[in-house]
C-alpha cells in the first residue's frame, strides 16, 4: 500500500498549490482592480483642487473687485500712487528729464605726441569720466548722463580699448557730460580748486563747461534685470 | 486521500490570500504557467497514487521543475518574441485532461 511519504509529498505540494493559486488570484483580481480605480481616484483628485483653486479665484475676484472700487473711490490714492511712481522712476533714471544744469564737454588733449611720450597720457580715461560723475553728484547733480547715456545706479563706465563703455554702449570722445541740478552749485562744485576738473585742465585736456537753463537727460533705454535680487519684505496675504 | 487534499489546498489558499505578496503584473503570466504545470503535476500524483506507481522522488520533483521549467520557458519566449507559454498552455492543459479522465475512470470503476 502507499507510504506515509506519498501522503506527506502530497499533502505538502497541494499546500504550496494552494498557496500559488491564492497568489495569483490576488494579483490578477489587484491588477485588474487597480487600474480603473486609479484613474477613477486621479480624476477626483483632479477635480478637487481644481474646484479649489476654482473658489481661491472666485475670492480674489471679489478682493479685486473691491480694491478697484476703493482706488476709484479714493482719487486721491491714484494720484499719490502716480506721484510716488514718478518720483521712483526719476531715482531709477527710466524717464527723461529736463531742467537748468549743466554741459561739460571733455575731450584729448590736442597736442601732438612728442617721440617716447605714453599716448595714454593724452586720452580720456574711465577713471577720468567716474571722478567728474561722482564729483557731479557731490556737488548736487540730480540725473546725469554721459553722452546721452543715462547714468543710473548699475550704470558702469568702463574702458574697453580706445573706446568707453557706458551701460554697456561704447561711446567715444568728445564725452558730452549733462546733469541738471543747481548750475551755479554744480559748476562752483565742479571748478572747486584741485578738483578733478581743475587738475584735467592743467594737464591740458579741452574742457568746456557751461550752465545752461534747460538741460535735457535721457532716460535709460538698456535692459533692468535683477535676476539674483528679490525686494525684502513681509509675506502679507492679499486682503 | 482526498480529504487530504482539498484540506491542504484549502490551508495553502488561505495561507497565500493572508500573505502580503503581490506579484507584479509582469510576472503574473509566468506564475499562471507555473500554477498550470504544478496542478498538472498534482493531478498526475494523484493518478500514480490510484494506480499504485507512486513515487515520491518523481513527483515532488515533476513539481518543482515542471513549474520552474515551464515559467522558464514563457520567460525565455517572451525574450526571444516567440509565444512559448502556448506550448506550455497546450501541453499542460492536454495532461491535466488526460490526468482527470483517467482518475475519473478510476473513481467510477472503484465505485
Amino acid at each position: 500500500m502507499q507510504s506515509k511519504s506519498a501522503k506527506i509529498s502530497i499533502a505538502i505540494v497541494s499546500l504550496v498549490l494552494g498557496i500559488m493559486l491564492a497568489v495569483q488570484f490576488k494579483t490578477t483580481a489587484s491588477n485588474n482592480a487597480a487600474q480603473l480605480p486609479a484613474r477613477v481616484e486621479d480624476v477626483a483628485q483632479q477635480l478637487n483642487s481644481v474646484t479649489q483653486e476654482r473658489d481661491a479665484l472666485a475670492e480674489e475676484i471679489v478682493s479685486l473687485r473691491e480694491k478697484l472700487s476703493n482706488v476709484r473711490k479714493n482719487d486721491q490714492a491714484m494720484a499719490d500712487l502716480q506721484d510716488e511712481l514718478q518720483k521712483t522712476s526719476m531715482v531709477a533714471g527710466t524717464n527723461a528729464v529736463e531742467g537748468p544744469g549743466i554741459i561739460l564737454t571733455v575731450n584729448d588733449i590736442p597736442r601732438k605726441i612728442q617721440p617716447g611720450e605714453d599716448p595714454n597720457d593724452t586720452i580720456v580715461h574711465d577713471s577720468d569720466l567716474n571722478t567728474l560723475v561722482n564729483d557731479l553728484k557731490s556737488s548736487g547733480a540730480e540725473a546725469i548722463s554721459v553722452n546721452d547715456q543715462r547714468i543710473i545706479a548699475m550704470s558702469e563706465i568702463r574702458c574697453a580699448s580706445t573706446l568707453m563703455l557706458i551701460n554697456t554702449r561704447r561711446v567715444g570722445p568728445p564725452f558730452v557730460i549733462k546733469a541738471t541740478g543747481n548750475p551755479d552749485m554744480l559748476e562752483s562744485g565742479m571748478n572747486i580748486n584741485g578738483g578733478w576738473l581743475s587738475i584735467m585742465k592743467g594737464w591740458g585736456y579741452q574742457i568746456n563747461l557751461r550752465k545752461s537753463e534747460k538741460v535735457q537727460i535721457p532716460a535709460y533705454n538698456g535692459p533692468i534685470r535683477f535676476e539674483y535680487s528679490v525686494p525684502v519684505e513681509k509675506e502679507e496675504k492679499a486682503e | 486521500m482526498w480529504l487530504l487534499i482539498i484540506f491542504c489546498l484549502l490551508i495553502g489558499l488561505a495561507i497565500g490570500f493572508q500573505m502580503p505578496v503581490l506579484l507584479p503584473l509582469i510576472y503574473a503570466k509566468y506564475m499562471s504557467i507555473a500554477i498550470l504545470a504544478a496542478l498538472d503535476s498534482v493531478l498526475g500524483g494523484i493518478r500514480a497514487y490510484m494506480e499504485d506507481g507512486f513515487d515520491t522522488t518523481i513527483f515532488v520533483s515533476g513539481f518543482v521543475v515542471n513549474a520552474l521549467l515551464a515559467a522558464g520557458l514563457a520567460y525565455i519566449g517572451d525574450k526571444l518574441g516567440v509565444e512559448l507559454y502556448l506550448a506550455a498552455v497546450i501541453v499542460f492543459g492536454v495532461r491535466i485532461f488526460q490526468n482527470l479522465a483517467i482518475i475519473r475512470r478510476y473513481l467510477v470503476k472503484k465505485y
